[in-house]
């Protein structure tokens, strides 16, 4: 199991997106984050590690989330993630961008 | 607002890389949870908790890679790299202490003397002059000397290339008399034209420069003057108030006008050597033309002009002024660049110094890649572990270089205090006559070179033994018995090449500084036709009051006659031009000689004289006799030439008794040798000597004696005598006539002794690459000499191989270093005197010399070798 491979890549950019839109659900920690988009996509989606936990620090460092220390359900110490205003700012013109590619390819390929 | 979230990221940037260990730790924290959420995710499928942790990790992968991935968003990969390489470098130095203070010595003695050089060549050659638009000025002289003020004014006037024209009349050393307030001194004085400051764009700090008027008055009585910063500093304690006062000079009232700025040392650009303490104005007039060629002239382009059109057009000048005016000396008119002029001198010294300081730098490079790869050597295993852990190839070279970079900048720093101290060493050369010697510094550029060759330095010798890194095959490295692997010998080849370039390198500056030391005995041991021991020099020009010549000569006569009454005065005389000082000079030919048409009589060179010179400077008498105090006014008009004025008048003639036209008609009573007047390594030229009480045709006096005991210890005794005649007489230094000589070959020694230090230095570092090679191989070879040594080889027998291979490296070194000697040599040709580029007695010396310490360098562990006890050595390992 450890070695199989993600079932689909994500589009480049696109896991920043998913992240942030995975946190308008509430505060979530890194694990919670890649296990929702997973069972999301139905298990086509799966997130590796790997590029999780940049991306996390990339959207830190960028201010779209906030970070802060929390206990988990299974009460150990975890990072929760949080949108901040900024965030929600991105997600928006992201999705609105991503809407308008993803409808002129497929319309181009003859899926609409 | 886009600016304004950047700047937010960046402070976020910064405050996670101040917090880098913290922000570390908890990304840490935050993985190990997710791998505890997948463990039980997996455990509560059913898997036990160790297998599904195990799993989890699995699937996780290597948590320090993926931190570092992680990490590597705010902090860049690279920056954390060199951190970590920084700190195993820093380790690796305390490790290992006593190399580590080799390299940084060796890499610092290197890195020193490149900077010095580099500041010297900064200030000498790179740096502009320091005058406005200083590339638009350009040096006039008449062939190599002075132009008269008539020629000059023609030309000034007539000329289309400059702006104009100004002009000095060469430096008077103790030209003038301060008197007055204080203590009385001499002063060096220049004259200088009335826009001379004007045109080379320098404004006096305090007060005016020189007024059209100012310029007008008789040369002797000079109505104004500027000062020098340095002596406005030094007799005026930099009081502002000075200017608008009013001095007493030569016993005449003059005016300080202005002050320079210090930024304006006319000394260190145009007469290196001796500081000039005020400038007086130089008339451009009937009387000054008289004085025949006097005036060093600049000129200051216009900007479409260049300096050969303006060349081109001064010879066309020139003629037209000879054929108008045949009353005139004859001008031919040469022109270069200033800055060309300024530095030229210095430039092919210069070159050498930098090509043997960058060979220098090669050598010290060659030998510390060599002590790297012996260490490499030793630290074989710690790189094999490390890569067994996953370290790049890349990454393993990247900290072999950022291990000798660390090691070349901590040398620099070291460096550095050298460059300070060798800088200060040498603007402070005072007794130079190099010129802008005295503004050699420390500056930016200079620190700014030094890291440059520092982080150069460290790649070039680092470059080798991290290429090395990666011929150590893992496994093989790991395995202890690492005896012959294919790594060690080309480990071995690289290390022998290395120490044959060391040789060959040692080998070339040996030989450019053996030519040059060479030359400078030779220099030392030229006839310069008077004799500089034990004999020492004093200004005692007679005080302007004197009127007439009589009451000149009544002061001259008690001078001389006070000075030999001291005992242990062997001769004393009088004379108003030094050897290696002033070109005044005379056209003059022999009574009844006519010169065709564009031939033009001897221009010999005027001294005026007493009697007793000649035995006062050891001039020897060829024919005749000399000066004596019968010579007066009253008498016949008498000359003495020397020999070379006398074979040009008089080819196989006797001179003595012969006329020449000099003041209408002086009889030669004597001819005395030629002197070597205007430089050392120059033949003298035409002399001709006047007896000093027959003409009033002189600027200033020197006392010139010759003692029995060492000169200084009569100075204040001299003093004293003087003190008498004239209580207000400014006694000025007593100078020996081997301080003017010393002067005189200064720079020659300079280089010598700099080029030889450089040589010696190199010399040292091949031998102990050397010795390190050889010692090293018969580290490696200690089981192998135990075998012969047990299979009956003599002692002898192995050092004679081991001193053989010793030889064989040097040989090969000596080889490539002598062909390249010989070829680059050549240059060094216009710096040689008397001794050839291929001077077979400094190669074969050379040769001989590096064959000798290679010797001794391979002897010592040759010796070690045979000492090796067989049984030891065999049970070791």
């Amino acid at each position: 199991m450890g070695t199989e491979k993600p079932k689909a890549d994500l589009l480049p950019g696109t896991l920043d997106m998913l992240v942030l839109k995975m946190l308008m659900r509430g505060h979530l920690h890194g694990y919670a984050i890649a296990q929702l988009i997973q069972q999301l996509s139905d298990d086509l989606l799966r997130v590796e590690e790997g590029s999780l936990y940049p991306a996390l620090q990339r959207l830190e460092l960028k201010g779209w989330t906030e970070g802060e220390w929390g206990l988990s359900a299974n009460n150990r110490r975890a990072r929760f993630y949080k949108l901040t205003p900024d965030g929600r700012k991105h997600l928006a013109e992201e999705s609105a961008h991503y809407r308008q590619v993803t409808g002129a390819v497929a319309r181009i390929m003859g899926f609409a | 607002m886009r600016a304004s979230s950047c700047w937010k990221c960046f402070r976020r940037r910064l405050r996670y890389w101040l917090d880098h260990s913290e922000r570390h730790r908890l990304l840490w924290e935050e993985m190990e949870f997710h791998i505890e959420s997948m463990t039980q995710e997996l455990a509560a499928q059913g898997i036990s908790v160790p297998d599904a942790r195990a799993a989890a990790h699995r699937k996780f992968g290597n948590m320090t890679q993926k931190s570092e991935d992680a990490r590597s968003t705010w902090i860049a990969r690279w920056m954390g790299d060199l951190a970590q390489d920084l700190r195993l470098a820093f380790r690796g130095m305390r490790r290992d202490a006593g190399s580590t203070m080799f390299v940084i010595l060796i890499a610092g003695l290197g890195i020193g003397a490149s900077s010095t050089i580099f500041s010297v060549v900064n200030a000498l050659l790179l740096r502009p002059l320091p005058f406005r638009d200083a590339e638009r000025l350009v040096w006039i002289v008449n062939e190599e000397w002075s132009i008269q003020v008539d020629n000059y004014r023609d030309l000034q006037a007539l000329n289309q290339s400059f702006t104009d024209l100004a002009g000095f009349a060469g430096v008077h050393v103790g030209g003038s008399a301060l008197t007055g307030t204080g203590e009385p001194e001499r002063l060096t004085n220049s004259p200088v034209t009335c826009n001379f400051f004007t045109l080379l764009g320098v404004q006096p700090m305090i007060g005016r420069s020189f007024t059209a008027e100012e310029c007008q008055q008789k040369f002797s009585n000079p109505p104004a003057v500027l000062l020098s910063y340095g002596f406005w500093q030094r007799r005026f304690a930099s009081d502002r108030a000075v200017v608008g006062r009013t001095l007493t000079l030569n016993n005449k009232p003059v005016m300080v006008v202005g002050v320079l700025p210090a930024s304006f040392d006319f000394a260190s650009v145009f007469e290196p050597g001796s500081p000039v303490d005020v400038f007086i104005p130089w008339p451009l007039t009937a009387e000054t033309n008289r004085y025949g060629n006097t005036l060093k002239a600049i000129g200051r382009l216009w900007p479409d002009a260049t300096a050969e059109n303006a060349q081109a057009e001064f010879t066309v000048l020139a003629d037209q002024m000879a054929r108008q005016h045949p009353e005139r000396n004859p001008v031919k008119p040469s022109l270069t660049p200033l800055s060309q002029h300024v530095s030229g001198r210095a430039r092919p010294a210069l070159m050498v110094l930098v090509c043997a300081v960058g060979v220098v730098m090669l050598i010290v490079c060659a030998n510390l890649s060599n002590l790297q790869l012996a260490r490499l050597g030793v630290r074989q295993k710690e790189m094999a572990m490390r890569a067994a852990l996953g370290a790049g190839r890349l990454r393993l070279l990247r900290q072999m270089l950022t291990e000798s970079v660390v090691l070349s900048c901590c040398g620099a720093a070291l460096g550095l205090i050298l460059a300070v101290v060798g800088t200060r060493a040498i603007a402070h050369l005072d007794a130079f006559n190099i010129p802008l010697l005295a503004s050699v510094r420390l500056d930016g550029e200079a620190l700014g070179f030094t890291l440059v060759a520092a982080v150069l330095t460290g790649i070039l010798f680092g470059l080798l033994p991290a290429l090395q890194v990666r011929s150590f095959a893992v496994g093989e490295a790991l395995k202890d018995g690492s005896r012959g692997s294919s790594g060690r010998r080309r480990n071995t080849w690289v290390r022998n090449a290395l120490v044959v370039s060391e040789i060959a390198f040692a080998c070339a500056l040996l030989v450019g500084a053996g030519l040059l030391i060479r030359s400078f005995v030779r220099v030392l041991d030229l006839n310069l036709g008077f004799e500089p021991e034990r004999a020492a020099t004093m200004r005692v020009d007679p005080s302007s009051r004197f009127s007439g010549s009589v009451q000149r000569n009544s002061y001259m006569d008690e001078v001389l006659q006070r000075t030999r009454s001291l005992p242990g005065m062997r001769a004393a005389g009088l004379t108003d031009v030094l050897p290696f000082a002033g070109d005044r000079s005379y056209q003059v030919s022999g009574k009844g000689q006519i010169y065709p048409k564009g031939q033009h009589p001897p221009e010999p060179f005027v001294r005026v004289v007493s009697e007793g010179y000649f035995e006062a400077l050891g001039i020897r008498l060829q024919a005749g006799r000399g000066f004596t105090e019968r010579d007066r006014e009253s008498s016949e008009p008498v000359v003495i030439v020397n020999e070379t004025l006398a074979r040009t008048l008089w080819p196989g003639q006797e001179a003595v008794g012969q006329i020449i036209t000099q003041d209408g008609g002086r009889r030669v009573v004597g001819v005395v040798a030629d002197v070597r007047h205007e430089a050392l390594e120059k033949v003298g030229g035409a002399e001709m000597y006047l007896p000093m009480r027959q003409t009033g045709d002189y600027g200033s006096m020197n006392l010139v004696v010759r003692t029995a005991l060492p000169p200084d210890r009569l100075a204040s005794s001299v003093r004293e005598a003087l003190k008498t005649i004239d209580p207000n007489l400014p006694v000025g230094e007593f100078r020996t006539l081997q301080d003017l000589v010393d002067k005189a070959v200064s720079p020659r020694r300079f280089l010598a002794l700099l080029l030889a230090g450089f040589a010696g230095f190199a010399l040292l570092l091949a031998s102990l690459g050397i010795y390190a090679v050889i010692s090293y191989s018969v580290n490696q070879r200690t089981q192998e000499i135990g075998i012969r040594m047990a299979l009956g080889a003599s002692a002898t027998n192995l050092q004679s191989r081991i001193l053989l291979s010793t030889l064989g490296l040097t040989a090969l070194g000596l080889a490539l270093g002598m062909a390249a000697s010989r070829a680059l040599t050549g240059a060094l040709e216009s710096l040689l005197f008397d001794v050839t580029p291929g001077d077979p007695i400094t190669f074969i010396g050379i040769g001989a010399l590096l064959i000798a310490v290679a010797a001794v360098a391979g002897y010592i562990p040759a010796r070690r070798a045979s000492r090796i006890d067989p049984m030891v050595a065999l049970r070791s390992n």
